[in-house]
């Protein structure tokens, strides 16, 4: 076996040669790679699909070529499309104004606590939902606030108007709002808390002598020290934007019906999958593939512009 | 007004302090009474179900009559031994299978080490769609085989890096050492590098092991054999959408009251997470944020 050289020794072997040397970590690496490439980067390929009349039992060589055709549903604005897109839309606003900050604040909460015990306590049971599924979550909230749920059996034992919240198509997207700000807010807090633990307590002494107040601290020290990071994870949001929570939304479609909650995975994956318009459903998803990578790129752009440094250097 | 100064910041006033607390409370409860509620209501008499309607927050006494007729063999005891297959299975070889690529991704001068860790990266940067997903895995011959809840989410590229960050930052005298005593890359690795990683495997392999328990979207997708399906979707059928379970489900005769029978599902599903959360609780936060701060 070829002796293993420190770095520019190595360079001087042809590729095949270093190949041939590293193989057995080649063996190591394999399996994981192969199985990247087959579900991540083959996945790719097979969007092909898109652009053509694909019919199972043909396969995808054997199907006719679509061109655009496929596209037409979204660029002649199939109703049903305008509604998946309108939602998804909606969802993706309630996301970015509403679930994005929240884990800010309870960081900022959490992080301004004086007492080490209260606030370990406190991150125990808040983090804990996050490790429940999105069934578990669903089920939960039914047992809840739905109509045999916790809270209207209260009111109905007082005497109270019941309140109809589970299966209420007009507060279906609060509700799901409600629900991923329950499981992920407190779980999303770790990334800001461990910003906040790398700002030097310097800083707050000095803006404090300069007779800075609590809020002043806040906005002068504490904020700009977590600019960074909430620049990064805006962005890395921006390219899952219009994924607004496929598991959620399909295990509450039936109670609510499509109206409200169609949102452009479940129409891809009601289309395609159960409904056999594979071709259009395949066009679909790679639109929102593409809209989401554009984004990113976009949203990084804008972050050198301002001087940050975004999730890549340029 | 003078204020206590704790780290040079001024002791905040109390009716901030009071109104900070509350918050806090109301957070904390709103995450533990649904726990409270579900667990209560499985083990809880059937009388004091019936009287309530529903969820019992306090059960008078405990019985235990919905996880025997559970456990009595049918969709659910099926289920579970589904969701323990894919969880162990899965685990060992999501770990296994990460560790090895992590590991050859981190030892310096790897020739091919530039390539695939940017392939390993570029994933994680889009998400294949849905339909094309689908068609490799049936076109895998995974439709219908449990495996297709194992293998399309065998490797995590953000575990991958994790990892990768870790075995990077073992000290390299280790490794050489014992390459010097003799030792191939691959007794290295399962007997220097993987002992030494212990608190890095524990952490990654609850991650994965939470992945693979709670898999539902895999599930849907794949599996259309009832006989198959995992916790998820039998909480699903039997929970969310109501659908009654009768004794031919259960294989009992003994039928509990619908909604004790259905939180005590609910709760097979919780408590495993709920057990291994202490533990997972310790590590997690290191976990994360080496991969956070490296990746």
């Amino acid at each position: 076996m070829l002796q293993r050289t420190k770095s520019g020794a190595g360079s001087r072997l042809s590729l095949g040669q270093r190949l041939l040397r590293d193989r057995v970590l080649l063996l190591f690496a394999l399996p994981g790679t192969l199985l990247i490439l087959a579900f991540h980067y083959l996945p790719l390929l097979g969007n092909v699909i898109a652009f053509k009349d694909y019919q199972p039992f043909l396969g995808i060589g054997g199907s006719d070529w679509a061109g655009f055709g496929n596209f037409a549903v979204i660029f002649n604005g199939d109703p049903a499309f305008l509604r998946a897109l309108k939602n998804t839309l909606i969802l993706t606003a309630l996301q970015s104004l509403i679930v994005f900050p929240a884990p800010i604040l309870l960081a900022l909460l959490l992080n301004s606590l004086f007492s080490e015990r209260i606030k370990r306590v406190a991150q125990s049971i808040l983090y804990l939902p996050h490790f429940m599924s999105w069934v578990i979550v669903v089920a939960l909230f039914q047992q809840m606030l739905g109509g045999s749920g916790l809270l209207n059996n209260y009111l109905r034992s007082h005497d109270l108007a019941t309140l109809n919240i589970i299966g209420n198509s007009e507060l279906f997207h609060i509700l799901l709002t409600s629900q991923i700000i329950w499981k992920d807010t407190g779980w999303a807090t770790i990334l800001f808390l461990a910003a906040l633990s790398q700002i030097d307590s310097q800083l707050y002494e000095a803006a404090s002598v300069d007779g800075a107040s609590r809020m002043r601290q806040l906005w002068h020290v504490t904020l700009p020290g977590l600019r960074g990071i909430i620049i990064l994870l805006f962005i890395l949001r921006l390219g899952d934007s219009l994924t607004v929570g496929f598991e959620q939304i399909i295990l509450q479609q039936a109670a609510v019906g499509r109206e409200v909650s169609e949102v452009l995975d479940t129409y891809v994956y009601n289309n395609g999958i159960l409904g056999g318009a594979w071709g259009i459903a395949a066009a679909v998803g790679l639109v929102k593939g593409i809209v989401g990578v554009v984004l990113v790129l976009a949203a990084n752009k804008v972050a050198h512009i301002f001087g940050e440094q975004g999730v890549y250097s340029r | 007004m003078t204020r206590r100064i704790v780290n040079g910041v001024p002791m905040p006033s109390w009716p901030m302090r009071i109104f900070k607390g509350l918050v806090l409370l109301v957070f904390c409860v709103a995450v533990i009474i649904p726990f409270v509620g579900v667990i209560s209501t499985s083990v809880a008499p059937n009388q004091q179900i019936n009287e309530s309607g529903g969820l019992v927050l306090f059960p008078k006494s405990v019985n235990f009559g919905a996880y025997e007729s559970l456990f009595a063999g049918g969709v659910v005891t099926r289920a579970l031994v589904v969701s323990v297959f894919v969880t162990v299975v899965g685990t060992l070889l999501s770990l296994t299978v990460s560790c090895l690529l992590a590991y050859a991704l981190a030892r310096p001068g790897f020739s091919a080490g530039r390539p695939i860790l940017l392939i390993v990266l570029f994933s994680m940067l889009f998400s294949p769609g849905i339909i094309p997903t689908y068609l490799v895995v049936k076109g895998a011959g995974l439709l219908d085989s449990l495996w297709a809840l194992i293998v399309p989410t065998m490797v995590s590229a953000f575990n991958v890096i994790v990892l990768r960050a870790f075995f990077g930052n073992l000290p390299a005298e280790i490794t050489e050492s014992a390459r010097i005593d003799g030792a191939g890359e691959l007794k290295t690795f399962a007997f220097i590098v993987m002992p030494l990683s212990k608190a890095v495997l524990s952490v990654i392999g609850l991650f994965y092991a939470v992945a693979y328990w709670n898999a539902f979207f895999s599930a849907l997708l794949y599996l259309n054999d009832s006989s198959k399906w995992p916790l998820q979707l039998v909480l699903r059928t039997y929970v969310i959408n109501d659908t009654q379970l009768g004794s031919a489900e259960l294989g009992t005769e003994m039928l509990p009251p619908q909604a004790s029978i259905q939180m005590a599902i609910l709760v097979i599903s919780i408590v495993p997470i709920l057990l291994v959360y202490p533990f997972l609780q310790r590590h997690f936060a290191k976990g994360v944020l080496t991969g956070a701060v490296k990746g």
